[in-house]
């Protein structure tokens, strides 16, 4: 019942949501067609504003634009003409996700080991080493470690191409740049996660009962443990699926990361509030979840 | 625990309030110590930088792309400027940046938080269904548009009252309203959370009944017992928006050349890489001041974070 009505609460929301980006766009200075071909005439300009409604008052423009989104239309795209918004997004979102999920399961992969055996070895050498890995990879952004893989295993050792987006060999490296930093987060959630369940009670009875150590931490304390990293993934998933514009920019990835900043730039004000709402709905669609889960794992937590 | 030994033992019995047995705790972690060292290092070399390097970091000279050598310790980049200069140019945009923008986006979020969880009812979730709101909204739109609207103005307006000298100016606040503008809400969150559960105890209930105010009691009841929250909090922001700076400067939103940020550093560096020429030096330099002092940043807020034993959060 309770998650039914935060998932009712979601539209009204994206309604906000899809105003304010609206609104904002319109608030900035320019206007699509400012960057086209120079001395364009006014007729012409003042043609293409009538066509795509640009001369329409502000909240007539929005409710024509709500109109169109009740149908599932997103909009033409305001600087690639041949193109709807929804065009870019079928032909973009694809590729981010699947950047997006890779990096996921990379971050995941790393980050949930690393940091179950530096909670398990706490105080000793593989901790200090382990959660050293862990902070460092959190202080390089992906502007760093991209070009830095680039450079290393691309250009001068040549084991990996350079950029684009062909074959799985090609997503090794920009799944790498995206996924390393959350691997280091992920690990240090999990790794506080592990040292706050450890030293509870029911994890002492389960020891009392006679359990391995293996059984007990990998049966008890780890359902509990990862309710950190659960809470963390649902805006990171969103993050992650709907884009990265740094990582897709250096390898050449043709994704929608890329389009949200120059959508900017280029004022169509269809694509970058499209873009807002899908990013929008799928952090609250994803929050929903994860609480969800969260009160799956954990029997104590009630929802009302 | 040798200090703690080492004291006579009447001052072992003395009673240590949280704040010292904290301070004690700080001092006895190692990375939090050195991270705190290396900072206080950084900024004394920071300040003193333009007295010590003996190039400006804007000249342009003619010694393009000079690898580093025992002139140019860094190396030059693309116009021949020294990069040891440039980086502690960047240097003090980046802590600059970081500093305030981590400071300012606190205050706004502590006393957000700090309202809406002690007013409650309808406010609290007013306030933070408007949190719930700009969370569910891409960052970059908000900065893209403050500094594409505010920028010519604000640039106009200099030059009508013949400030010219101080038009640099302009770029480096909104970047900073830009980026505290969403970088309080994860504060404001935590902080309510913590006032919530305050506003329940004992000693406020005592204090309320006595007939103290609402400002009163936050003043000097709640705001003094989530100043440990605070205080950790501050030194994981300032990392977080440094980062966030070298992004910008990279979607070429941030500083604008000839000055320097870190990130503007990083992604020139970037820039330059190609399959002839590798200019490494161009990214590894920045690149390496840029994490070592995330890293001096990170190990000072996980040492404070034990100190006060701050739980939760991320």
């Amino acid at each position: 019942m309770y998650f039914l009505r935060r998932l009712a609460f979601i539209p009204p929301l994206l309604l906000v949501v899809s105003f304010l980006a609206f609104g904002l766009m319109h608030l900035a200075p320019g206007n699509p067609f400012d960057r086209e071909r120079k001395p364009a005439s006014p007729d012409v300009e003042r043609n293409l504003a009538r066509k795509y409604h640009l001369d329409e008052p502000f909240l007539k423009q929005y409710a024509r634009y709500l109109g169109g989104l009740a149908h599932g239309d997103f909009g033409p795209s305001l600087k690639y003409r041949d193109h709807t918004v929804t065009d870019i997004i079928a032909q973009g979102l694809p590729v981010s996700m699947t950047l997006g999920w890779l990096a996921f399961c990379f971050a995941l992969g790393i980050g949930l080991p690393l940091g179950f055996y530096t909670a398990v070895e706490r105080g000793r050498w593989p901790d200090y080493l382990g959660s050293f890995f862990a902070i460092l990879v959190i202080c390089i952004p992906g502007l760093v470690i991209g070009p830095i893989l680039v450079v290393t295993l691309a250009i001068h050792w040549r084991i990996f191409p350079v950029a684009l987006w062909e074959s799985p060999w090609h997503a090794i490296l920009p799944t790498i740049a995206l996924g390393l930093y959350f691997s280091g987060r992920i690990a240090r959630l999990m790794r506080e996660g592990m040292l706050g369940i450890m030293q509870s009670e029911f994890v002492t009875t389960a020891r009392a009962k006679g359990l391995s150590e293996f059984q007990v931490l990998s049966r008890h304390a780890v359902r509990l443990a990862i309710l950190p990293v659960l809470s963390y993934s649902g805006p990171l998933l969103a993050d992650l699926l709907t884009g990265s514009f740094v990582v897709e920019n250096i390898f050449q990835i043709p994704g929608i990361g890329t389009s949200l900043v120059n959508g900017m730039s280029n004022r169509d004000y269809p694509l970058v509030v499209g873009l807002v709402i899908l990013y929008a709905a799928l952090l609250l669609v994803l929050n929903v979840l994860v609480d969800l889960t969260y009160s799956i794992l954990d029997r104590r937590v009630k929802y009302e | 625990m040798n200090e703690l030994v080492a004291q006579p033992a009447a001052s072992s019995q003395q009673h240590l309030s949280p704040n010292q047995k904290a301070w004690l705790r700080f001092k006895r972690n190692r990375p939090a110590v050195i991270g705190t060292w290396f900072l206080l290092a950084l900024a004394l070399l920071v300040v003193l930088s333009p007295w010590i390097i003996p190039y400006n970091p804007n000249t342009l000279t003619d010694a393009q792309f000079q690898p580093p050598s025992a002139q140019h310790w860094f190396g030059t980049d693309v116009h021949g400027r020294d990069l040891l200069a440039r980086i502690f140019a960047g240097a003090r945009i980046s802590l600059l940046v970081g500093a305030i923008g981590a400071g300012v986006s606190l205050l706004i979020g502590v006393l957000w938080g700090a309202v809406a969880g002690y007013v409650g009812g309808r406010w609290d979730s007013f306030m933070m269904r408007s949190v719930d709101i700009l969370y569910s909204m891409p960052p970059v739109i908000f900065v893209i548009v403050l500094v594409t609207t505010l920028e010519a103005r604000l640039m106009g307006t200099l030059v009508s009252l013949h400030h010219e000298n101080w038009t640099w100016l302009v770029r480096i606040f909104l970047l900073l309203v830009g980026l505290c503008s969403l970088s309080w809400l994860t504060t404001a969150r935590i902080v309510r959370g913590q006032v919530l559960s305050l506003r329940n105890r004992q000693f406020v209930e005592a204090s309320r009944t006595m007939g103290a105010g609402t400002l009163r009691i936050l003043r000097w009841h709640i705001l003094p017992n989530v100043l440990g929250v605070v205080i950790v909090y501050l030194t994981l922001t300032v990392p977080a928006i440094i980062l966030y700076e070298s992004f910008l400067s990279y979607l070429g939103l941030g500083i604008q050349p000839p000055m320097a940020s870190w990130g503007s550093l990083i992604a020139e560096g970037a820039n330059q890489m190609n399959p002839i020429h590798i200019y490494w030096w161009l990214l590894a330099f920045p690149a390496a001041f840029l994490v070592a002092t995330l890293l001096a940043l990170n190990f000072v807020g996980d040492g404070l974070r034990d100190a006060w034993d701050v739980r939760g959060g991320g």
